[in-house]
């Protein structure tokens, strides 16, 4: 039967009557839902129509050091004079507060939204462990019963508001970090239709080729035109050794940038010691001319070029 | 979400909100055409799933607050992650603060009293109010359905 052709009671036999759908009745009921809603997304419009380019930082696969990524390539791009922002998206499992030394600040608040700190490099932050106390996990209040028909609504409207009713004022970047799993890209996506570009990072390993294969796919469908490949711990190198040593047994950012054809932007080897200044809120990016900040210095040229440069959009 | 009066065949519109306070949500819609009402009910977790859109059935009472859906809801969050600006809004109009609700309002948590201070602010200057008691308080968490503020 048609959805829209129902048998009422009371109803002529063999009369069935028209009852209109969605669709066809007009949207004037007084609820005010559309409009609100229009309303929320012209304030994610306007506060970042100030922004030169919004990049995601994503992955797919959790452990392959996108926060690390992130903070070491906002400290890099900082230093070169740009103005960049950091938006923490892992809102269950967040770190950028503490890699960008923000541990501590505070958010100014204001009538026309709240003013983030400002973390290592000048690069302004915002992440739920600025806003949580030490320790404690993510929790919305709210009916205990059937918490997940909810919550993935809550967690997207709470990133609304880090995306619109943060003063991020005139920035050249904002770095969205997102959180491990393809669904979250499609939030990001629902948030930020257009971004001017993802960064998709991957290890060696075997195991997050196949997953980060799927998200080069969803970022393709969505009509995601520049993206780039990140290769995050390619290897060890060691003082003491000529070659460097492989952390994985697989050859994975090679593989992914041949089936997909996409670009390999930069590789960025394992460094104990500038993970650990990331780590303790110093990232220390492309200071110096270690490998490790030879990577990165390469990186933040490939991402200035990749993205249109600065100010692009402004 | 839309009603249609079968009846009329015509939209029926929003007429009322009331929010009992237990979580739950009644919202009552009129037929333009013949008059009849109809009372949506919702159980809490249906009203959380209202509350988790950001929106309010039948439009908001006071202008959405920065940051509000993420203040109101977390759990454990850290008092202090808020701090006024150093130099007040001066252009906030000449709206005072008693002594008694001055007092109330150190009650309310810090990690939101900056946006409850300004609905409460905003509301006064509405309505012509110098001075804000706590009986003003108390009418306007009346008047704008402010459960939890």
């Amino acid at each position: 039967m048609d959805r829209t052709e129902t048998d009422i009671d009371g109803e002529a036999a063999g009369e069935p009557r028209k009852v209109r759908g969605y669709a066809e009745v007009s949207h004037e009921t007084g609820s005010e839902l559309l409009e609100q809603v229009l309303g929320q997304r012209a304030r994610v419009s306007a506060r970042l129509g100030t922004i030169g380019a919004i990049i995601a930082i994503a992955s797919g696969k959790g452990g392959v050091g996108k926060s690390a990524v992130t903070a070491n390539l906002a400290v890099s791009l900082a230093r070169r004079g740009a103005r960049v922002g950091v938006l923490d998206a892992d809102l269950n499992g967040p770190s950028l507060g503490r890699m960008m030394g923000l541990l501590g600040s505070k958010f100014v608040d204001r009538a026309d939204g709240v003013v983030p700190p400002v973390g290592a490099a000048g690069v302004l932050g915002i992440s739920t462990e600025l806003l949580l106390e030490e320790d404690a996990p993510l929790r919305w209040k709210g009916p205990d019963s059937d918490r997940f028909a909810w919550l993935g609504l809550t967690e997207a409207a709470v990133l609304r508001e880090f995306l619109s009713d943060v003063v991020w004022g005139e920035l050249d970047y904002l770095f969205i970090d997102i959180p491990p799993g393809t669904d979250k890209i499609g939030r990001f996506l629902d948030l930020v239709p257009d971004p001017a570009g993802v960064l998709v990072v991957t290890t060696p390993s075997e195991v997050a080729l196949s997953v980060v294969s799927r998200s080069v796919a969803m970022l393709r469908d969505a009509g995601v035109g520049s993206i780039g490949v990140v290769g995050n711990m390619s290897g060890y190198y060691s003082p003491d050794a000529e070659q460097p040593l492989a952390l994985f047994s697989g050859d994975g950012i090679r593989r992914l940038t041949e089936s997909t054809g996409l670009e390999l932007w930069a590789e960025i080897p394992f460094d104990p010691e500038m993970g650990a200044r990331t780590d303790g809120g110093d990232p220390p990016g492309a200071s110096d001319d270690s490998l490790f900040g030879k990577a990165f210095h390469a990186l933040a040229d490939r991402v200035e070029r990749g993205v249109g440069g600065r100010k692009a959009a402004l | 979400m839309k009603f249609l009066c079968l009846t009329c065949d015509e939209v029926m519109a929003f007429a009322e909100r009331e929010l009992p306070g237990d979580g739950t949500l009644t919202v009552i819609f009129t037929c333009p055409g013949c008059k009849r009402e109809m009372a949506l009910l919702t159980n809490p977790m249906e009203t959380q799933l209202v509350t988790s859109l950001g929106v309010e059935i039948g439009g908001r009472t006071v202008p959405q607050q920065p940051m509000q859906q993420t203040r109101m809801g977390l759990e454990s969050p850290l008092e202090d992650a808020f701090e006024a600006p150093e130099t007040p809004p001066a252009a906030r109009g000449p709206v005072t603060w008693a002594t008694e609700a001055t007092e109330r309002l150190e009650k309310v948590p810090r990690f939101v009293r900056g946006m409850v201070k300004r609905i409460y602010a905003d509301y006064a200057m509405e309505h012509g109010i110098h001075v804000i008691t706590p009986e003003v308080m108390d009418r306007a968490r009346s008047d704008l359905g402010l459960e939890g503020m």
